[in-house]
């Protein structure tokens, strides 16, 4: 599956207090990073529904990152506890699905690790990379239809 | 004025949905004396030849129960909806899957490997296994093809309403037959059932916390849930929060959690989800090593989160590459 010209696709979900003010930083900050994540706002990591997860998974996403500040920096106290006590279980649950854990990550990223995101961003789509394409609703057709 | 035709068919079933039928008690007498019951394999014998010749709409309902599997199962629902009027899918398997669905979970070859091969209960030397086409004695013999997936009736058909439960429970059926007789139904597409959660009818109501203290979960073959407490309250996981009301409450009172039978309620997407968000989300955990255990305390949450409701799911089955499941 392992392909150097595949572009992974990742959506990343990032709480706007820490996250998404990190990688505003990585930018504003000249730090280069693969153009393969797609950002999306989120008030919190605690927001992000685990059929937030699936549904970009099952839409066409490859990997599905889902990043807030750290323990104990929530800005609403304790939305990335549940976050963090969530992730383990969707992961468990993927698993069943036939779907790799490693296509999901949950990490803490303040509005200062600017490079930390970037580090994280590169690092993801090369893992992704080599998992191979995701490509959920072929593959489930080919296995719906009655043949 | 001749009295309007029902059907009841089966398909991926345990025979439970038409026990249901049967548990109409006093009032499958009103229901005789109101309609004729045109087909209704379990109790009488009418082929397939015979409702090919029905024209369309003389038929007014047809009650179809269980998951669609088989190739025989899809030519027949789809005889069906061409020939009667309205279709209801009756029951949790035609509805989201049922128990058949769980076979989402694995493949048709791993089945077929258990069934005929693995299995220590099997004695089966020479390896058959059934074929769609096969000679005995000059014979020609045709058996159904076994589909690769697991479907819902509206997977496979167009469905105007649906009858949720494990089985439906008799006061649903006759309040929905009652509707149709006198047509007063709802706009089509409709589960006729209560939208809220099982959770505001439910008796334990009162016990069930805010936050939960759930570090790891229990399991009811292992433990005794205290028979009146909330059963989120003491760690057993309960579909109660996502799951539509309407039962009567049937596990609760036998002191079982809420397996989600009913099905989502109409706001949630997709049941499973939901309910690992409102679960985990309180747990009692705040490292991701306890978290950890909290998340593995939960032995197959696909079976569990999903028992009754794979096939209708978002994600709908385990993904396995082809050639693994040639
Ligand atoms: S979680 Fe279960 S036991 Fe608790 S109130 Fe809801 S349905 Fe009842
Ligand atoms: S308690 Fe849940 S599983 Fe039991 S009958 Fe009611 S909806 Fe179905």
């Amino acid at each position: 599956m392992a392909n150097e010209s595949f572009e992974p696709k990742i959506v990343g979900f990032l709480c706007r207090w820490c996250s998404y003010t990190g990688a505003d930083l990585a930018g504003t900050s000249r730090i280069q990073y693969p153009p393969n994540l797609a950002a999306i706002r989120v008030m919190c990591s605690g927001r992000v529904d685990p059929t937030f997860v699936v549904k970009a998974l099952r839409d066409g996403a490859d990997g599905v990152l889902i990043a807030g500040c750290h323990p104990g920096d929530c800005h609403y106290a304790e939305g990335n506890y549940k976050a963090m006590r969530r992730f383990p279980m969707l992961l468990n649950l993927l698993d069943q699905f036939g779907i790799e854990r490693e296509r999901v990550r949950l990490e803490w990223i303040s509005a200062s690790e600017g490079d930390l995101f970037a580090q994280l961003v590169k690092q993801f789509t090369e893992q992704l990379r080599k998992l191979g394409p995701l490509n959920w609703q072929e593959r489930i057709e080919a296995l719906c239809t009655n043949l | 004025m001749a009295k309007p035709k029902v059907a009841f068919y089966w398909c991926a079933s345990c025979g439970g949905c038409e026990e249901t039928v049967v548990d109409l008690a006093e009032d499958i007498l009103k229901v005789v004396a109101a309609v004729d019951i045109a087909l209704w394999p379990v109790a009488i014998d009418i082929k397939l030849k015979d409702v090919q010749a029905w024209k369309p709409g003389d038929v007014a309902v047809a009650f179809i129960n269980g998951a669609v599997r088989l190739s025989e199962q899809e030519e027949w629902v789809k005889l069906l909806r061409e020939k009667c009027s309205l279709i209801v899918a009756f029951g949790s398997c035609a509805h989201i899957g049922g128990i058949p669905g769980l076979a989402n979970a694995t493949t048709k070859e791993q089945i077929f490997a258990n069934k005929y091969h693995l299995s220590p209960t099997i004695n089966n030397p020479n390896g058959t296994v059934p074929q769609e086409h096969s000679k005995v004695d000059n014979y020609d013999l045709e058996l159904p093809f076994f589909w690769k997936d697991v479907k819902t009736l509206d997977q496979v058909i167009d469905v105007d309403y649906y009858l949720p439960g494990c089985p439906p429970p008799p006061n649903l059926v006759a309040e929905a037959v009652n509707a149709i007789l006198e047509g007063k139904l709802p706009p089509k597409g409709s589960v006729l059932a209560p939208e809220k959660a099982l959770c505001e009818s439910c008796p334990r109501n009162e016990t069930k916390p805010d936050d939960l203290t759930i570090a790891s979960f229990k399991r009811v073959s292992t433990s005794t849930p205290d028979p009146e407490k909330c059963f989120l309250a003491e760690g057993y996981l309960c579909m109660g929060p996502a799951t539509r009301s309407g039962c009567g409450e049937r596990c609760i009172n036998g002191n079982m959690p809420c397996r989600g039978c009913f099905g989502p309620t109409p706001d949630a997407l997709d049941a499973g989800l939901k309910l690992l968000s409102a679960i985990a989300s309180r747990g009692k955990a705040d490292t991701t090593e306890s978290s950890q255990v909290l998340a593995d305390s939960l032995a197959d949450p696909l079976g569990t989160l999903y028992r009754f409701s794979l096939p209708a799911s978002l994600l709908r089955r385990r993904l396995v590459d082809l050639h693994e499941n040639s």
